[in-house]
């Protein structure tokens, strides 16, 4: 039971976690109180909608690199709508609204995906750019901020939890939730419905899953939908507690979630990864990038460090898997 | 009159203007054990895949279960109890084993959603039926082939099936894992299932079979009971001609240094004390079980096991081999079992294949490679060892297994070495090739190359090598002369344990 526990990847990343809070916890106690906790999980509501998405597609063996680029056409697109033509409307409006243009620029990638039989990364890297450059072109490239509608600055303010501390208040943001609902969901999905099911096994063994009766046209069509969409709920909820729609934010970052995805177990061959895994994976990242500063490592340091954890964390399973298969290669007699 | 399931007249089919069928008839009997047999290319998958429906027929009839089928969908072969398990087993590797087991049953019930208390109980009841226990939570990929094989068949009982399809379904197994599927084989054949087996290894196409079918060329040769058929006439008409197998006998001069001495060669856990001789001119078959070590010593030759003790001298001359590069240099040569993966650049031209280890050698003025001289090389090679091609600029993946076979050997004898160490040199070639690949390896032998021969193919062993080395849990436990066994003692030693 021991044994098959510490080989899996998620306990290895849960025991880096533990050893890295316990040991910057004890550098710095500022690390333990409310406002730095309040910090980190605002900093992965986001991550965490995202990585949910990256989840499910590099399961089915594929990747989507343009999510960041959906995310921020849906959040600027929709607050800019909003400024001009509906100020008052309500937010869970914004967040319809940006979730279906979410889902719609989802449908352009399953298009070329499952019509054409592209390569995924090839589809999404071309899109990431034409998605991001119509932006830019078509719809605006100022930042808006000072005139958004009432409905998100209230948003912004909300606080679930709120508590004062020695300088100033701890505020802990309900978008929080949104992340939870999506982790739920997506762990339903993959482990519960046939649907799930259909995207591992199109992750380990395309054609046998042709060959069983899975519709991968219509599989594929969910999971970059599916990605589009949650990239709309992530790109307005960025939007909302920042309190600004830039279109210049978020493009950049696909690196950092597709890592804390990986870190979390996923493999990029498709086939393998945990929703448990994937929360460890974002909580490791989050962590990295926004507590190495308390035990004064500067922040320019911060991309070497995580760049490490990666390469350990992603490594070290390979290594002895590959360890494994060499005994599996002597038993097998090859 | 027997209870016919499949009755199959006069079938065409064609690819491309290409002849796969003519006019082929083909009857399955229900609950018999059917063995179709040819060689590669004769129209054997072409007829699975049309009794499964994932092919149409041009022209023929085709009845099931009484029942006339014009057009025959995949899902209508399988509401009639047909199902194919084709080579690759069509599993989900990453999936656990109960998963694989169930999955297409939970797929043909319409779920929606995942019961998993349903899903173990499938497997189980699933593996029970073979009287097989497998680890339920394990996934597949940690399974041996065997194992994913009888999973592919509990899989396929689960869904009803009344005819199961095997597409060469022990290329992949070793003896004692053939005798449990056959084992498995048997017990359901006794309670009703039909079987037909694609098979070209006709030692246990004549031991399982009641049934024989034969074709050749996409016609039909024969059709008849198990008891008119030998492996004489098996061989006779799956190709054509008469084979006669010649067993090549060599004494060598032992007053000359070995051409290869091992002496004491160990590999922790791996190999014990390994010592042999092999003189130029020599066959050498090296042969036992699965994890006997007959592949490490291979890998530990040609410098990619590394040894605790011992030493390999090569002419006398003690030398040692740390790397490829090594072997190389001492004029070894390896031919892979896994000729796909290890072998072949199978999306490169024949041509480059055949120059890949010379190509050094074949540089003119400024360094680079002159094309005169490389196609000169490359039209000798074809030539010399007949591999059937059209054009030698096509990629190596378009030739037939026996074909891409004699472009591995030809790489390694364009490097003219002295010692070639073949690992399974004829796996997944048909019977024609591979007579013509002995006769090669013999010719070889005759101008003073030494041969080590990897293999579990008992015939083949007899046919070609003039020694035996039985291995055993990694120690060579007897030398054996081919002219005092016979298949059987043969056989029967090798799964001694």
């Amino acid at each position: 039971m021991f044994r098959s526990l510490i080989k899996r990847n998620e306990f290895l990343v849960a025991v880096t976690i533990i050893a890295l809070v316990l040991y910057i916890g004890f550098r710095n106690p500022v690390f333990y109180t409310y406002s730095n906790i309040f910090d980190l999980l605002r900093s992965g509501t986001v991550v965490g909608i995202f990585a949910m998405g990256v989840l499910v597609v590099i399961v089915s063996g594929g990747i989507d690199v343009s999510f960041t680029a959906i995310a921020v056409f849906a959040l600027y697109s929709t607050v800019k709508f909003m400024v001009t033509y509906a100020p008052d409307a309500p937010i869970w409006m914004a967040f319809v609204m940006a979730s279906l243009i979410g889902l719609g620029l989802g449908m352009i990638n399953a298009f070329f995906i499952s019509k054409f039989h592209l390569p995924t990364l090839i589809v999404t890297l071309g899109t990431l750019s034409m998605f991001h450059g119509f932006l830019l072109f078509a719809i605006g490239n100022q930042i808006i901020r000072n005139k958004l509608p009432p409905s998100l600055t209230a948003f912004a303010r909300t606080a679930l939890v709120s508590i004062q501390m020695d300088r100033g208040i701890a505020n802990l943001h309900p978008a929080i939730f949104i992340t939870i609902v999506v982790a739920i969901f997506t762990w339903l999905l993959l482990d519960y419905t046939m649907l799930g099911r259909g995207i591992y096994a199109l992750g380990g063994a395309r054609e046998a899953a042709e060959r069983a009766g899975f519709n991968i046209n219509h599989i594929q069509y969910f999971i970059y939908g599916f990605v589009g969409l949650l990239s709309g709920i992530a790109g307005m909820t960025f939007g909302a507690l920042n309190r600004q729609a830039n279109p210049q934010d978020i493009v950049g970052t696909e690196l950092n979630v597709i890592a804390a995805v990986v870190l979390g177990g996923a493999t990029l061959t498709g086939g393998r990864g945990t929703v448990i895994g994937t929360i460890l994976g974002v909580t490791l990242v989050v962590i990295a990038n926004n507590s190495l500063i308390l035990i004064g490592i500067p922040p320019v340091w911060q991309r070497v460090v995580i760049g490490i954890i990666i390469l350990i964390g992603t490594g070290l399973p390979a290594i002895q898997e590959r360890r494994a298969g060499k005994a599996m290669v002597g038993l097998a007699d090859m | 009159m027997a209870d016919e399931i499949i009755r199959l007249t006069g079938i065409h089919k064609s690819f491309a203007g290409v002849r796969a069928l003519q006019d082929v008839d083909l009857t399955i009997e229900r609950g018999k054990i059917h063995c179709l047999v040819g060689e590669n290319g004769c129209g054997k998958s072409t007829l699975i895949k049309i009794i499964a429906g994932v092919y149409e027929r041009d022209a023929g009839e085709m009845i099931i279960n009484g029942t006339r089928y014009e057009k025959l969908t995949p899902i209508e072969a399988i509401r009639e109890g047909i199902q194919v398990i084709y080579q690759d087993f069509s599993l989900f590797p990453n999936l656990t084993v109960a998963e694989n087991i169930a999955l297409n049953e939970e797929l043909a019930e319409g779920r929606r959603f995942v019961n998993w208390r349903n899903v173990y109980r499938v497997a189980e009841d699933a593996l029970a039926q073979i009287d097989v226990q497998l680890p339920l939570k394990a996934r597949v990929e940690e399974m041996s082939v065997a194992n994913k094989q009888l999973i592919a068949i509990s899989k396929a009982l689960r869904q009803n099936a009344q005819v199961i399809i095997m597409d060469e379904p022990t290329s992949a197994l070793t003896e004692r894992e053939v005798r449990a599927l056959f084992s498995v084989i048997r017990k359901l054949e006794a309670r009703g299932i039909t079987f037909l087996f694609v098979s070209h290894k006709l030692n246990e196409v004549l031991e399982i079979s009641e049934k024989i079918i034969v074709l050749r060329n996409g016609k039909n040769v024969s059709q008849g009971n198990r008891s008119e058929y030998d492996n004489r006439r098996l061989v006779r008409e799956m190709t054509g001609h008469d084979i006669t197998t010649k067993r090549y006998t060599y004494t060598p001069d032992k007053s000359s240094e070995p051409l290869l001495r091992v002496d004491g060669l160990s590999a922790k856990d791996l190999l014990y004390e390994i010592s042999f001789d092999l003189y130029a001119g020599e066959i050498v078959g090296v042969t036992g079980l699965l994890g006997s070590g007959r592949t490490e010593l291979a890998l530990a030759l040609f410098g990619t096991l590394s040894i605790d003790a011992g030493q390999i001298s090569i002419n006398g001359e003690p030398v040692k081999i740390k790397s490829i590069q090594d072997a190389i240099a001492h004029g070894i040569g390896y031919v892979p079992e896994d000729r796909l993966t290890e072998g072949l650049f199978l999306e490169r031209s024949i041509g480059n294949n055949v120059v890949v280890r010379i190509i050094d050698r074949l540089r003119g003025t400024l360094g680079f490679t002159d094309p005169r001289r490389v196609n000169a090389q490359i039209d000798h090679w074809v030539n010399a060892l007949s591999i059937k091609t059209s054009d030698p600029s096509l990629p190596a993946k378009t030739l037939s297994g026996g074909n891409q076979q004699r472009v591995v050997l030809a790489k390694w004898l364009a490097s003219e070495p002295n010692l070639l160490i073949m690992n399974g040199p004829t796996i997944g070639v048909d019977i024609g090739s591979k007579d013509e690949l002995h006769e090669m390896m013999k010719t070889l032998a005759g101008q003073g190359m030494g041969l080590l021969v990897i293999s579990d193919d008992i015939p083949e062993l007899l046919a070609t090598c003039n020694r035996i080395l039985l291995m055993r849990h990694g120690r060579i436990v007897e030398e054996i002369q081919p002219a005092q066994t016979n298949e059987n003692e043969l056989a029967a030693k090798l799964i001694e344990e």
